[in-house]
C-alpha cells in the first residue's frame, strides 16, 4: 500500500546562542493510510520539532535544512506558501497538546470550525456549521448542536480536546499529527478520546501520527513505534516488536522503568545520567554515556542493522531478523 | 501509631459575588454567590511509616488535603492532627512547629525553587530560620543532603538552572529533608519528569524511606506509580474518598465501580493494542455536584438509591468502600445489576 505520509531525511536545526542544534537528525519513517504511528521520545528527543517539520511550522532560528516530506506523493517541502496552506487543514492537520492554545476564546465553536470548512471549500455558511456538526458528532460529542453555539470556556477540557480534533477532521485530512493531545487530560477522558481515535483511523482511513512520552499509551493505541532519542530514531517497528522485543537499550530501559512491570516496592531499573544537551552532544551515539551496553567503538557513529525492525545501535539487543 | 489523623474534614471555597453582583442579587432576590466543595468529610488515620497514596482525577480534592494537611489550608470542618496535636487551627508559634513537622514537594521543580538563590541557600533557608541549624554546620549538613539525594556536596553554589528537571527534584526533596519532618506531602512529585529519570526519583524516595522511616502522603494521578510506592491507597471522586484499602487488594480486587473503571480505563504496557475501557460521560463540575452518590451518572450499576443518597465509607471484602452496593459480604458489581 502506498504511504499517506512519507519522511525522507527530513532535518530540522536551530542557531541558537549556545551553537547550531540538529533537533531532528536524518529522520525517516512512513505511515500507511488507517494506521496510527506512535512518535516516542523523551524531553528533548526532537519528537514535537518533528510533528511541526512535517507541517513546515518550523520559524527562525530554526529551519528544516534537508528531507523531503511526501504527503500522498506531494512533497511539502517544495511547495510554494500559497501552495502549502492550502495543504494545511486539508490534506494534513495538526491537534496540538492544549485545546485552549487552538481553540479562538472569543469566537463560538461552531463559528470557527465553519471558518476552517471555508478556508479552504466554497460552501455557504449553513453547509460550513452543517459540516461542522456531522465532525463533532463523529469524534463522540453529544448534542453537537448545542455544543456549535457555546464558546470554548464553556466546555470540558475533553470536550475541547475533541473540538480540536474534529477540527483537524474537517477536510478528512490524509494525515493528522497529534501532539500529546491526551497528556493534559484525565485518564477517564484520555481512556475515551484513546479510543474514539482508533475507531476515526479505522473507518476513515486517517494516517495519524501520534507523538507522545507515555509508552503506555502507545503501546495500547498505535500500530507501529518509532522511538526518538536526541534528534534521531533509534528503533522502529510494529508496537508489538518494539514493546514486545526491543533492540535497542534505550528503548529496553525506557520500557525496564516503568513501575506496573515490576513487583510493587522494589528497586526500578533506571536510566543513569539525564537526557542530553543537544547542544554538547558526545560523538558518535548519543546515549553513549548512559548505556550499560557502550564500548569503545560507540563512540563512532552507529550503523541502522536491520530493515524489518530497525535499531540504530553499534550492539543491538537482538541481531537483525533475517 | 497514628501519626496523622484526619477527620470529618470537609472544605469549601466560595466566590462572593463582585458589586454588580450583589446590586443583581438585590433586585433578583437571589443569592449569586457560589461555593465549591472541594472535599466533603474526610477520615483519613496515617500511621507512622506508612505511604499512603491519594488517587483521583481532577477535582477529586487530593490536592486540597495535602495542603490542609500541611497547614496552607484551613478545612471549613472537622480537625487534623499531628502526634494527637491540631494542625488546622494553629496559630503563632504553634504554625512555625508545624511547618517544621509537614514539609511538601511539589510538581514543578521549575517553579518551586528561588531561581536567584544557590541551591545550598534553598536547603538551609528554613532550618536556619527555624534555628534547627547554626551558621557554621549549615554547610556540612547541606553536604550531607545533597549527598543523600545522589547529588555531589560541591552543587551547593550552583543555581537552579544549572540542575536538570530530575536533579531539581533532587534538591526539593533534600530541602524538605533539611527539615526533618515527621510527615512528608509530595504532590505530584514526578508527574512532570521524563519516565527514565521518574524511574530515578522513585527509587531514591523508596531508598529514602526505608532509612529514614519516613510517613508521607503520596498525592498522583498515575496508577502504576501509586500502586510501587505506597502501602495504602485512598481513592477519591469529587472531595470524597469512595475506597480505601491496602495497595496489593485495591489493584488485585477493586471494589468501588469508580475505582474498577478507572483502572480499566487506563493503557498499561504490555496489554496490547486497545486493551481499555473507558469510562463514559464526564466529570460533574465541583460547583453543582449530582445529588446522592456523585459518580451515579457514569456508574453502570446506579439506581434510584443511588440519586438520592449519599453511600457512607463501610468495610468491605477489602478495605473500605463508599457504594449503596457495598453489603459488607459479596464482591461488589455481582449481585446487582
Amino acid at each position: 500500500m502506498n504511504a499517506a505520509l512519507d519522511v525522507r531525511g527530513l532535518t530540522t536545526r536551530f542557531d541558537t546562542r549556545g551553537g547550531m542544534v540538529t533537533a531532528v537528525n536524518d529522520v525517516s519513517f512512513a505511515v500507511e493510510p488507517g494506521r496510527i504511528m506512535g512518535l516516542v521520545g523523551e524531553s528533548g528527543s526532537g519528537k514535537s520539532v518533528t510533528g511541526f517539520s512535517i507541517l513546515g511550522l518550523i520559524d527562525a532560528p530554526g529551519e528544516i535544512s534537508a528531507g523531503q516530506v511526501l504527503v500522498d506523493g506531494t512533497d511539502l517541502r517544495t511547495l510554494a506558501p500559497d501552495a502549502l496552506r492550502r495543504m494545511r487543514g486539508r490534506r494534513v492537520a495538526m491537534v496540538f497538546q492544549d485545546p485552549m492554545m487552538t481553540l479562538n476564546p472569543v469566537l463560538r465553536v461552531g463559528d470557527q470550525m465553519a471558518m476552517a470548512v471555508r478556508v479552504h471549500d466554497n460552501v455557504s455558511k449553513r453547509a460550513a456549521w452543517d459540516r461542522a456538526r456531522a465532525a463533532l458528532d463523529t469524534v463522540g460529542i453529544p448534542a453537537a448542536a448545542e455544543r456549535l453555539r457555546a464558546y470554548p470556556h464553556q466546555l470540558s477540557g475533553g470536550m475541547r480536546q475533541r473540538v480540536a480534533i474534529a477540527t483537524a477532521l474537517l477536510h478528512r485530512p490524509s494525515v493528522i499529527i497529534a501532539d500529546e493531545p491526551t497528556t493534559a487530560l484525565d485518564v477517564s477522558i484520555q481512556g475515551q478520546i484513546l479510543a474514539e481515535v482508533r475507531r476515526l483511523a479505522d473507518e476513515t482511513g486517517t494516517a495519524i501520527v501520534w507523538v507522545t512520552h507515555d509508552l503506555a499509551v502507545v503501546s495500547s493505541l498505535a500500530d507501529d513505534i518509532c522511538v526518538m532519542y536526541a534528534g534521531r530514531i533509534v528503533e522502529s517497528g510494529t508496537a508489538e516488536q518494539v514493546i514486545g522485543a526491543p533492540r535497542h537499550p534505550y528503548t529496553r530501559g525506557l520500557i525496564d522503568s516503568v513501575p506496573s512491570l515490576h513487583p510493587p516496592g522494589q528497586p526500578l531499573p533506571q536510566i543513569p545520567g539525564s537526557t542530553p544537551q543537544l547542544v554538547n552532544l558526545p560523538s558518535g551515539c548519543p546515549f553513549r554515556p548512559r548505556c550499560p551496553r557502550a564500548t569503545e567503538i560507540c563512540a563512532t557513529d552507529p550503523p541502522l542493522s536491520g530493515t524489518d525492525h530497525p535499531a540504530l545501535c553499534h550492539h543491538p539487543l537482538t541481531e537483525a531478523p533475517a | 501509631m497514628t501519626l496523622l489523623s484526619v477527620s470529618g474534614v470537609s472544605k469549601r471555597f466560595s466566590r462572593k459575588p463582585g458589586i454588580l453582583g450583589r446590586a443583581l442579587d438585590r433586585i433578583t432576590g437571589e443569592s449569586s454567590a457560589q461555593t465549591v466543595h472541594a472535599l466533603t468529610g474526610i477520615d483519613i488515620a496515617v500511621p507512622r511509616g506508612e505511604v499512603l497514596g491519594l488517587v483521583g482525577e481532577s477535582g477529586c480534592g487530593k490536592s486540597t488535603l495535602g495542603r490542609i494537611v500541611s497547614g496552607i489550608y484551613t478545612p471549613s470542618d472537622g480537625s487534623v492532627t499531628l502526634n494527637g496535636k491540631p494542625v488546622a487551627r494553629m496559630r503563632g508559634g504553634n504554625v512555625q512547629k508545624l511547618t517544621t513537622a509537614v514539609q511538601m514537594i511539589h510538581q514543578d521543580p521549575f517553579a518551586s525553587l528561588d531561581p536567584r538563590m544557590k541551591v545550598g541557600e534553598t536547603i538551609s533557608e528554613g532550618p536556619r530560620l527555624h534555628g534547627l541549624w547554626s551558621a557554621s554546620e549549615a554547610q556540612g549538613k547541606v553536604r550531607d543532603l545533597l549527598e543523600q539525594v545522589g547529588l555531589e556536596g560541591a552543587y551547593a553554589n550552583r543555581l537552579p538552572h544549572q540542575f536538570s528537571g530530575g536533579q531539581r527534584q533532587r534538591i526539593a526533596i533534600a530541602r524538605a529533608l533539611a527539615m526533618e519532618p515527621e510527615l512528608l506531602v509530595l504532590d505530584e512529585a514526578v508527574a512532570s519528569l521524563d519516565v527514565s529519570i521518574q524511574a530515578q526519583v522513585l527509587n531514591l524516595f523508596m531508598e529514602l524511606r526505608q532509612r529514614l522511616n519516613l510517613t508521607a502522603l503520596f498525592i498522583s494521578h498515575d496508577l502504576s506509580v501509586v500502586r510501587h510506592v505506597c502501602d495504602r491507597v485512598a481513592i477519591m471522586y469529587l472531595g470524597r474518598v469512595v475506597e480505601l484499602a491496602s495497595a496489593a487488594d485495591l489493584y488485585d480486587a477493586p471494589q468501588h465501580p469508580y475505582t474498577k473503571a478507572l483502572f480499566a480505563s487506563v493503557p498499561t504496557l504490555g496489554t496490547g493494542r486497545a486493551a481499555f475501557q473507558p469510562i463514559e460521560g464526564e466529570i460533574p463540575s465541583p460547583l453543582d455536584p449530582p445529588p446522592g452518590c456523585a459518580f451515579h451518572p457514569r456508574c453502570p450499576f446506579a439506581g434510584p438509591r443511588c440519586r438520592a443518597e449519599v453511600p457512607a465509607l463501610k468495610p468491605a471484602p477489602t478495605g473500605v468502600v463508599a457504594c449503596h452496593l457495598n453489603d459488607g459480604g459479596t464482591e461488589l458489581g455481582k449481585t446487582a445489576a
